[in-house]
Parts: structure tokens; C-alpha cells; sequence
């Protein structure tokens, strides 16, 4: 009997219990359904965070003042506040051949006003290589001049929300502006680039980092962001400015260094297993959907006892008859797991079209693995039925009217 | 051809045994025309049955062409049963959802001969049983001598050796009757083996040979 007889028999069989192939057809292409929407969300959450992090910079890694740590001994009551990281340890960390370029943050909020409009924003002091390090666009002018990074200089660069809001009719550009009681004259308008992991760039106001020292009256800065020259420069960068810091703060390293890469290998790490686990959840209803392939075959096996003793009659062998009946349950899975594919096409594009900025991609790798996750539920669930069928005495099978 | 020797056929009904065929000694040869009559329950059927490779004997030899099949496993058996063997039942036992096309087309089906050959000889066969026009219906659309003439075509389109027959007439009325028993004795003019199991005085007098079964044991043939 050859493969194409074998699947055109257990067709025509299908054709003739509609109703039955189409409830297992139904229930099989639930769970592939399930399966192939729940991992598409799971893995594009993954894909939109880790593109997310990854659009912070290139080989990026950050310093931060203070240390955390969980170390044994006395709970910090007497131990000492972290040193502040001052601008003199962000350019010493130039040193480093490892380093290709470093931005000093320092952060505060202050009122911003222009001709009668004010409003309270967020003010972030660093310097010219902030553009290159965070990968910011201009839509207008320039961003900050590279200069001595202890040099003042009242010029801003503003975002568009601030834009909007404080030069609502006219120009920006060229224009007077006030952030607490000093005046900035706006040199750039950064271009719009969306909402990226907690800091909104079209609200933020970005001048020199000195004069952002003096507007908040202090030293000490936010972070320091660093550029290593490669990727496998980074973790030789990271022990550098370790050691930098440490010689410039009396022997203690006391500062936190964060690699891009670290926090992007969280990331990714949870949010894999978030959609494993969604995904074997949704994956139940599978083996729900071969249980009831199995009921379906068995009363299928039960229903066509006569035809099964005719078949041994005729000379089937029993690997021919497990063979005419598996190839039924594999059909039906099939046919399952491609309407339920397509159902998950379907409403993944709903979502797109529902939530149009969440890119939403169903992974390849799932699309397989439910193909074949249902083809091996319909085959374990359905060789029981058909050895079953195998096994029938032909002369009582016949007997049977 | 066919040699049985001391076959023995038990059957465990609750706690008793039952001897469905008891010593049995036949041998049947080439194109021999034989009729098995005898009372029901005398075990006709289970020695059709086993001369039929669907049964094995409880103990005893059987030899299909000189070799022993006793001991053959699944697949061997059904090979001999699909290349040897022609099989036409009282209930017909035609697929439903099948045309009677279709339907003579399974054995070779289950041979892997390819399609064309296949439509070729279907063709051929539907035409030597005079259904040309009705190769198409399904079983529900044909009368019962029609239905029974297409499971003929299908018992010989393996030009098997051996027809076995049981109660081909049983189910139908007397003049569809006496067209299929006269087809399944042109079949045997041709060369087949045909045993024929029947209730019918009048048909099994027709056989050249006749066996009578009473309680498992074989008659002396007159």
C-alpha cells in the first residue's frame, strides 16, 4: 500500500464522518491557536524590551555613585555615605584605553519658562558626547558644543514636548529661555524618538553639565555613561573604571557599574521563560485537543469493526491498518494546526492593528513547534486507537453486522 | 493446494470448551468446485475461516501450497490472503462510503499495484459483472444481487486461486440467487477453487464435491 493510497483512504474516511473530523479539527486548532497568539506576545515583549535597551547606546555600560551589595558584618549605621562621582572622576575614567567615550549625567527639575509660558521640567546636565553615547537625533540646530566639560555655557538643547508647550507659535531655535533664574539660549531641538525605558527625551531640557552643577548647586553627578570601544572591550572597561574609581576614592570602589549587556541578559532571560511558560499553559489545551483525538479514533475503530475485518479479509496487514488509521489523526491534526495558525495570524494582526507602536512578530521557531507538537499529540493519542484496530479478530470483526 | 491435517479448533465459552472443529482432515485440490453443508453451529464458518488464514487452528498442520502456514506471522498472512485468496460474504461487507468502483479497487489498493493498472482492471472487472453502468454507486444505491456481484468482482480482482464463499445466497432472493451462484461457477470453470458454504440443499448439490460438517467432524463424503 503506498503513502499516497494510505493518506487518500484515510481522506475519504474523514469525508465521511464530517461532524467528528470537524470537532477534533476544532479543538486541536484551539490549542495551536493559543499556543502560536500567547507565544507571539511573549516573545515580542522580549524583542521590544531588549530593542529597547539595546537602542540606549552601543556597548554601553553605566556608573553609578554607591554600592549595592550585600556584605556580612555591622549594618551600616556608622559606615560612611558613598563619595559623590564628581566630573573629575568621569574624565579620569578617559584613561581607560578600553573607553571610547564617556557622558556625565547630572540631573534635576526646575521651572522653565519663555514669554509668559513656564512649566516645570527635567533638566539633564552633560556634555557633548551625550548625543554620540545615548544615539539622540537632532530635528533642529546642534546639540552641545564639545567643550571643557568644567566650562559653563548657557545653551540648551530642548526636547519637542517643551518645544510644543514653551514656544508654542514660533520658533525655537535662537531663542531666550529661562530654567530656574538663568537664561539658556536654545541651540537644538532633538528630534522625537518616543518613550525610552523611564527617561521621555521630548521632555527633557539637556545643557552643559557644569552649568547644570551650578543651576542644582552641586558636585555630585547622577551617573556617568560610558561608551567602550567593543563589545568585548566592555567587560575590560568595566574592571578599568573599576579600579580608576577606586584609586581616586582612598581605595574604595564605591560605585555601581551596570553593563548594557547585563541588564539586557535579565531581560531576556525572564521574559523567555515568561513565554515558555505561557506558552506550555496554552500548550495543555494541546493535550487536551489529543485526548479527544483519541476518543474520536476510538469510537471511529469501534464504529468501523466490520470494515476493519473486511480490510484483514482483503489482506490488510496490521501495520497497514495502524498506518490507514494514523494517517487519519495526522491529517486531522494538521488541518488543526494550520486553521489554528491562521486563527493566530489573524488575531496577532488585530492586535497589531489595535496597538500599532507594540511590533508583534510571530516567531518562526513557534509556528514549527506547534506544527509538530500537534502532529506528535495526534499520532501518541492516535496509535492507541489504531493498534487497537490492528488487533481486532477479523472473524469476529465480521462476524459483526 | 490446500492440506489440513488433525486440525483442532477450541473455543473458551465461560468455563467450558467448546470443540468447534474437531480432528479435521481434508485435502482440497486445484479448481475443485466444494460445498460445505451441515447444520449452523456444526463449524463450517470456522473451518472457512481457517482455510482462510483469519483463524488458527487450536492444533494441527495446514499446508496452503505445500507450505506450512501454521506458523507464518501477520504479515506473511496477509500476504497469502491478499495474492491467494478471494473471500464473498453473506452480508456483502462492502464499504459504504466507497463506490463499487472503489470498492473492487481495495485489495489491489492494499497490494500497492499503481493507479493506472488499477482502473484499468476495475474497469475490466465491473464490465465481466455486468455493472458498467453502476460503477459509480455506492453500496446503498445498488440492490443486494448488484452489491453481492461487485464483493465477486472484488474477491477475484487479485485473480486469487481459491474463492471461498459464505452463504453468498443468504441474503438474497431466489433469482439474484441463481445469477451470482452462476457467476461463482464461471469463475470456477475457469480454473478458480471454489468452496462454497451454504444452508441450501438444491445449491450445495451443485458442487462436485460435497463436505458435511456435524459437530466439528467431517462426514464421510459419499
Amino acid at each position: 500500500m503506498t503513502i499516497s493510497d494510505t493518506f487518500q483512504q484515510a481522506f475519504l474516511s474523514i469525508r465521511s464522518q464530517i461532524l467528528r473530523a470537524a470537532l477534533i479539527v476544532l479543538a486541536m486548532s484551539i490549542g495551536i491557536a493559543s499556543v502560536t497568539i500567547l507565544t507571539t506576545l511573549g516573545e515580542s515583549a522580549r524583542r521590544y524590551i531588549v530593542n529597547e535597551f539595546q537602542s540606549l547606546g552601543t556597548n554601553l555600560v553605566i556608573v553609578l555613585p554607591g554600592r549595592t551589595e550585600t556584605t556580612g558584618g555591622q549594618p551600616p549605621l556608622f559606615g560612611e555615605t558613598p563619595r559623590d562621582l564628581t566630573l573629575d572622576d568621569a574624565n579620569a575614567l578617559l584613561k581607560s584605553r578600553y573607553v571610547a567615550a564617556i557622558a556625565p549625567i547630572n540631573v534635576g527639575s526646575a521651572p522653565v519658562s519663555s514669554l509668559g509660558l513656564e512649566r516645570e521640567t527635567t533638566i539633564l546636565g552633560s556634555t557633548a558626547s551625550l548625543r554620540r553615547v545615548r544615539h539622540l537625533k537632532m530635528a533642529e540646530g546642534r546639540f552641545l558644543p564639545d567643550i571643557e566639560s568644567d566650562k559653563s555655557l548657557p545653551v540648551c538643547v530642548i526636547g519637542q514636548t517643551i518645544k510644543r508647550e514653551i514656544f508654542a507659535k514660533q520658533k525655537a531655535l535662537g531663542q531666550w529661555m529661562r530654567i530656574n533664574d538663568r537664561r539658556f539660549r536654545v541651540i537644538g531641538v532633538l528630534a522625537s524618538e518616543g518613550e525610552s525605558i523611564g527617561v521621555d527625551f521630548d521632555e527633557i531640557v539637556v545643557i552643559p553639565v557644569a552649568s547644570a552643577q551650578a543651576l542644582f548647586n552641586t558636585e555630585s553627578l547622577f551617573r556617568i555613561l560610558v561608551e567602550a570601544k567593543s563589545k568585548s572591550a566592555m567587560y575590560k572597561a568595566v574592571g578599568d573604571i573599576g579600579k580608576i574609581i577606586e584609586i581616586r576614592h582612598e581605595g574604595e570602589e564605591d560605585i555601581t557599574i551596570i553593563t548594557q549587556d547585563s541588564v539586557i541578559g535579565a531581560f531576556d532571560e525572564i521574559l523567555t521563560a515568561l513565554t515558555l511558560t505561557v506558552a506550555s499553559i496554552a500548550a495543555i489545551s494541546l493535550a487536551v485537543a489529543g485526548v479527544l483525538v483519541m476518543n474520536v479514533m476510538l469510537v471511529s475503530v469501534a464504529q468501523r469493526t466490520s470494515e476493519i475485518g473486511l480490510l484483514k479479509a482483503l489482506g490488510a496487514s496490521e501495520s497497514q491498518l495502524i498506518g490507514l488509521f494514523l494517517a487519519e489523526a495526522a491529517i486531522l491534526c494538521l488541518a488543526g494546526a494550520v486553521i489554528g495558525m491562521l486563527v493566530g495570524q489573524f488575531v496577532v494582526s488585530v492586535l497589531q492593528i489595535i496597538y500599532p507602536e507594540f511590533p508583534l512578530l510571530i516567531p518562526g521557531w513557534a509556528l514549527m513547534a506547534a506544527l509538530l507538537v500537534s502532529l506528535t499529540t495526534g499520532l501518541i493519542f492516535g496509535v492507541f486507537p489504531a493498534r487497537k484496530a490492528a488487533r481486532l479478530d477479523a472473524v469476529l470483526a465480521l462476524a459483526k453486522h | 493446494m490446500i492440506q489440513l491435517n488433525n486440525i483442532y479448533r477450541d473455543f473458551q465459552v465461560g468455563d467450558q470448551t467448546v470443540q468447534a472443529l474437531n480432528n479435521i482432515n481434508l485435502t482440497i485440490n486445484q479448481g475443485e468446485y466444494i460445498s460445505v453443508m451441515g447444520p449452523s453451529g456444526s463449524g463450517k464458518s470456522t473451518l472457512l475461516n481457517i482455510i482462510a488464514l483469519l483463524d488458527h487452528p487450536t492444533s494441527g498442520q495446514y499446508l496452503f501450497n505445500n507450505q506450512d502456514v501454521t506458523k507464518l506471522d501477520d504479515n506473511a498472512l496477509a500476504k497469502i490472503r491478499r495474492e491467494n485468496i478471494g473471500f464473498v460474504f453473506q452480508f456483502f461487507h462492502l464499504i459504504p462510503r466507497l463506490t463499487a468502483a472503489e470498492n473492487i479497487e481495495m485489495p489491489m489498493i492494499l497490494a500497492g499495484i499503481n493507479r493506472r493498472q488499477r482502473q484499468q482492471r476495475v474497469k475490466q472487472a465491473v464490465a465481466s459483472v455486468g455493472l458498467s453502468d453502476r460503477a459509480s454507486h455506492l453500496p446503498e444505491q445498488l440492490s443486494g444481487g448488484q452489491r453481492q456481484r461487485v464483493a465477486i468482482a472484488r474477491a477475484t480482482i487479485m485473480r486469487p486461486g481459491i474463492l471461498l464463499a459464505d452463504e453468498p445466497t443468504g441474503n438474497l432472493d431466489s433469482h439474484s440467487g441463481i445469477e451470482i451462484i452462476e457467476l461463482l461457477e464461471a469463475l470456477n470453470k475457469s480454473g478458480m477453487l471454489l468452496i462454497i458454504i451454504t444452508h441450501d440443499h438444491h445449491l450445495g448439490k451443485r458442487a462436485q464435491r460435497r463436505i458435511h460438517i456435524i459437530d466439528g467432524k467431517i462426514a464421510p463424503e459419499k
